[in-house]
């Protein structure tokens, strides 16, 4: 098993290790922005500190119940152990040194697709900027994958914009989206659970949380009851724009079918709501009843009104699916029914901020038009995954899993003891943070609290990653089985 | 009537209008990709269709982009970055040892030993040091530490965090950030979008662009009247002038900003690109320093660097790092938990910026070719700046100060009084309408000086001086034939 000290080392920085010595007056940057001030320090970053020190105490040869870490707190599926696909990075090494594609060590099709790649380039190198919607060629085929995913559903390339990564262009959306100047905070339906990255930037551009729970004894469906009673809450408190959702889900495993997407894009409708569908994990669906569908795809077939009104941004990213290339920061978003004025000025923001790599802008053409039946790189290409940890999880006592059927993690929850609860707060934590910090002295296993995401008030669930590989997924299961096992009994 | 009315189903508007979306958005411009670009793209696509026009390219000389206009990478950098991105290539013996070596050196600090992995938010930490130790070097062994480095997605990506980061308040305590006329369009757009106060400071044309503390004052004291300046935004060697500030001159600014209790932003990309006699560069840290302890342990600075510009010009890698000197570890630990929304800056860009600042040394197999590329390079574009303001000093009507150091030049273009009134006519600032006339006749895509910010009644464009010697040479002449053209039109 190979845990990469580097790995570690990678912990969030909100934990800065080394003193500051600092002795003189009233800073000039005493004041700083109010939006970052509001940005919530993570949960994590108790976490990881104690992990580094751990890390350390193993290095220095301090005996443990184990040798090395396991951290599956982040969706990397890289750094636990999943190999990034060969003809991605045969690829793009001939990209970066063209002098590789004389070599016959690479097969045919890598040799054609890095040469039509770097055809596309100013200069022919991967040096120089990119447009700020990106290649042409790229992007037009981009929209024909679109269109093909879609079951032929139209993909016009100019509403494709390019970034480095989906939360890049979230971010610049919902700053278009957001508007200081008006009598109310601009708010946004936001899920519970939800990620963090999102919240935070939505926190840090000024605007409004307004969550609306998902339903965990329903797989975590959606329900419109909720979205309507969210929706209430803010009436005076904010002004509701947009309705963000995620599927298939994070930290939550679901994927929504049909008919929920249809009663969300009709509320979205009715209410006068911006829809933000972040679809990154698409590639990501393990169940065998689920299938991702998009929401332009039901948009587009549930016919006017709706398919020429709705406004929907939907995201997605280099950094998932079965590439997970998450350093190399590439991901777009396709705007569908916006005001082509609002769109002129999306243009002129990204413009301004055009800072989408090269590389990642390749891999986006290798996700999207992967080698086909008959390329010599296809049959390595070709990969199945499965995801059977929730059951292992489900099937302890102490714990209820719901299914997952797609995204990148495994979310269950914990009845824990209230024992433990009191223990806890005499240690100043919250509850589950309590639990991953136990996982993680006695087991040297890394998940996150499911306070970092949002919950239900009164329950507790942890969250961890399973696009990993099977040697690391099996680790972690039969250490958290261990422990949890041992826990429960402690606090009974 | 349209489908809806008649259904009896109400029309709607959007949801998102022009007039309920963010307003600074609406504000955001930015001259070097504007319509002048957008026109020369859309001249280059019926150049494509086979449409007959007097030229049968166009000239991009708009945008600092080095790899563009010909010139190549260094081999050594895309040797490492592709046994980065393909490390089976470790066996293949055509790479050079140290080449292998420092790639090994990248991937054992990434996750999974992979370039696809997210890195901390910071910054891969042996990078950060790499830095740290590069920036020692510099200065003359002023010490850096690791910690104090944010590695970042190319230096704008620094520049807009930090500025996000400081700017607040409201009304007339809303922040202030003193930038530089003509500036680089970045800070202006940055601002715009951020709602935050832009106090002008003009740079001095007729002293070869420098800057002169009494000019920061006056614009200073004007500011207060209305906002809270609390930034000062130094471009060195500047973007579009070119001007490498002296010595003395980067003293005068830290003690103004220390009597004025500002934040200090140098941005620094161009540091390698010096080429006039008597001309050095100073990094703002070094002359901080080196002016005693009474300034070096209270001025709050950051300062930028990329892996963009210099010799690299690797543009499409989106390298950069910033410096943060002296800042208040509590709002650190707010500039370091914004940066990790983003999550992380690209890795390729961070393994490039690891070779820029630790290259192949004397005793390495790859140094000789290294410091061939690199030389080449930088004495090209030495050249290439003499040779530009050799040719436009002797233009009528053109005046061109020193091409000092960075990669563009920004001449004062003399208009007759009939040129401006045809502009106004067609609704366009002059310079503008000068440059869309240049992009049609001779297919030169240059960016007008009202882009930059200039002296009201003055009038200039900011080319750069990329295209390799040759085209260079074609590209001044066409230039000075049409200035003269120009001129003589509307005399």
């Amino acid at each position: 098993l190979s845990v990469n000290k580097a790995h570690i080392s990678k912990l969030h920085p909100c934990m800065s290790l080394t003193p500051f010595n600092c002795t003189r007056e009233m800073s000039v940057l005493q004041e700083i922005s109010q939006n970052v001030r509001s940005i919530k320090q993570l949960e994590y970053a108790v976490l990881a500190r104690r992990a580094n020190q751990i890390q350390k105490e193993l290095s220095q040869g301090v005996r443990k119940p184990y040798k090395e870490l396991i951290d599956v707190c982040w969706g990397d599926p890289h750094s636990m152990d999943v190999k990034p696909l060969t003809f991605v990075r045969q690829v793009l090494a001939a990209c970066v040194y063209p002098e590789l594609m004389s070599s016959h060590k690479l097969p045919l099709d890598v040799r054609q697709r890095a040469q039509w790649l770097l055809g596309r380039c100013d200069g022919g190198s991967v040096g120089s900027y990119l447009a700020p919607t990106g290649i042409p060629e790229i992007v037009q085929r981009m929209s024909e994958s679109i269109r093909s995913r879609d079951g032929g559903v139209p993909c016009n390339p100019d509403n494709i914009f390019i970034s480095p990564g989906s939360q890049w262009s979230l971010t610049n959306i919902i700053q278009v989206l957001v508007n200081n100047e008006a009598p109310l905070r601009t708010g946004i339906l936001t899920p519970v659970p939800c990620h963090v990255t999102t919240i935070m930037s939505i926190k840090s551009l000024g605007a409004a949380v307004i969550p609306y729970f998902l339903s965990e004894e329903h797989g975590w469906a959606l329900q419109v009851e909720e979205l309507q009673r969210a929706l209430e809450s803010a009436k005076g408190g904010c002004n509701p724009v947009a309705l963000y959702v995620i599927n298939p889900g994070n930290p939550a495993g679901y994927v929504q079918s049909r008919k929920s997407i249809q009663e969300v894009i009709q509320f979205a409708s009715e209410k006068r709501l911006f829809l933000l569908a972040d679809e990154v994990y698409q590639d990501c669906v393990y169940g065998k009843n689920s299938e991702f569908v998009s929401y332009k795809r039901v948009l587009a077939e549930m016919g006017p009104p709706f398919s020429d009104t709705v406004e929907l941004a939907s995201f997605h990213s280099v950094s998932k699916g079965f590439m997970g290339e998450c350093g190399l920061r590439g991901g777009y978003v396709e705007l569908v029914n916006l005001d082509p004025n609002v769109v002129k000025y999306i243009f002129n923001l990204i413009c301004k901020d055009s800072t989408t790599p090269v590389l990642a802008h390749f891999a986006m053409d290798l996700m999207m038009n992967p080698p086909r039946p008959g390329d010599p790189s296809y049959p390595l290409y070709n990969q199945v995954r499965n995801a059977t940890a929730h059951e292992v999880v489900n099937s302890l006592p102490g714990f209820s899993c719901q299914p997952v059927e797609g995204g990148a993690f495994v979310f269950p929850r914990v009845f824990l003891p209230p024992r433990a609860i009191q223990k806890a707060k005499e240690e100043g934590m919250q509850p589950d943070t309590f639990y991953c910090m136990r996982l993680l002295e006695e087991m040297g296993v890394l998940v996150s609290p499911g306070c970092e995401y949002g919950q239900k008030e009164g329950t507790y669930h942890i969250r961890f990653c399973i696009m990993a590989s099977q040697d690391i997924i099996d680790q972690v299961l039969k250490r958290l089985t261990t422990f949890h096992t041992k826990f429960m009994k402690d606090f009974s | 009537m349209s489908q809806q009315a008649v259904n009896g189903v109400p029309c709607r508007g959007k949801v998102l209008t022009v007039d309920n979306m963010n307003p600074n958005v609406k504000r955001v411009e930015y001259a070097v990709r504007g319509p002048i670009v957008q026109r020369a793209v859309q001249i280059e696509k019926e150049l494509r269709e086979g449409v007959k026009k007097p030229f049968t390219e166009v000239i991009k000389a708009n945008i600092g982009d080095a790899h563009a206009m010909g010139q190549k990478p260094i081999t050594f950098l895309r040797q490492v970055l592709a046994l980065c991105s393909y490390p089976e290539l470790l066996e293949d013996n055509k790479f050079p040892e140290d080449a292998k070596k420092r790639a090994q050196r990248i991937l054992g600090a990434c996750g999974g030993h992979s370039i696809g992995a997210y890195s901390a938010s910071q910054g891969i930490e042996c990078v950060r040091q790499d830095v740290a130790r590069y920036i020692e070097k510099r200065d003359g062994g002023i010490p850096s530490n690791p910690d104090n480095i944010y590695l970042s997605t190319g230096a704008s990506d620094a520049i807009v965090t930090m500025l996000k980061l400081l700017v607040c308040g409201e009304g007339r305590d809303r922040t202030g950030v003193m930038i530089s006329i003509p500036q680089y369009p970045l800070y202006s757009a940055a601002l715009a979008d951020l709602g935050a106060v832009q106090i002008s400071y003009y740079l001095d044309e007729e002293k070869c662009w420098s800057l002169d503390v009494a000019e920061l004052r006056r614009a200073l004291n004007a500011a207060r009247q209305h906002c809270n300046p609390r930034v000062l935004c130094i471009i060195n060697p500047g973007n579009p002038t070119g001007q490498v500030q002296s010595r003395q001159c980067i003293e005068d600014v830290i003690r103004f900003a220390k009597e004025e209790h500002l934040f200090l932003m140098a941005d620094e990309v161009y540091q390698d690109n010096v080429y006039a006699e008597g001309c050095k560069f100073h990094s703002f840290k070094k002359v901080l320093f080196e002016m005693g302890p009474e300034y070096s342990s209270t001025v709050e600075m950051a300062s930028f660097h990329s892996t963009s510009k210099c010799y690299m010009g690797e543009c499409g890698f989106r390298g950069g790092y910033m410096e943060v000197i002296n800042m208040d570890p509590e709002v650190k630990t707010q500039l370091t938990k914004l940066v990790s929304v983003r999550l992380c800056p690209p890795v390729p860009g961070q393994a490039l910026l690891d070779l820029v600042v630790n290259p192949p040394q004397p005793d390495e197999p790859s140094y000789i070719t290294f410091m061939k590329e690199r030389t080449a390079v930088l004495s090209a574009l030495a050249e290439k700046a003499r040779l530009t303001e050799q040719t436009f000093n002797a233009v009528p009507g053109i005046t061109c100060n020193p091409v000092q150091g960075a990669m563009y030049t920004f001449p004062r273009i003399t208009l007759p009084e009939k040129a401006i009134d045809k502009a106004k006519e067609e609704g366009k600032v002059p310079d503008m309408y000068y440059c869309m006339r240049l992009l049609e006749e001779e297919g030169i895509c240059l960016v007008p000086g009202s882009g930059f910010g200039q002296r009201e009644g003055t009038f200039h464009f900011r080319m750069t001086i990329l295209p390799p010697t040759e085209k260079l040479k074609v590209v001044l002449q066409k230039i000075r034939d049409f200035h003269v053209r120009f001129t003589q039109e509307f005399s």
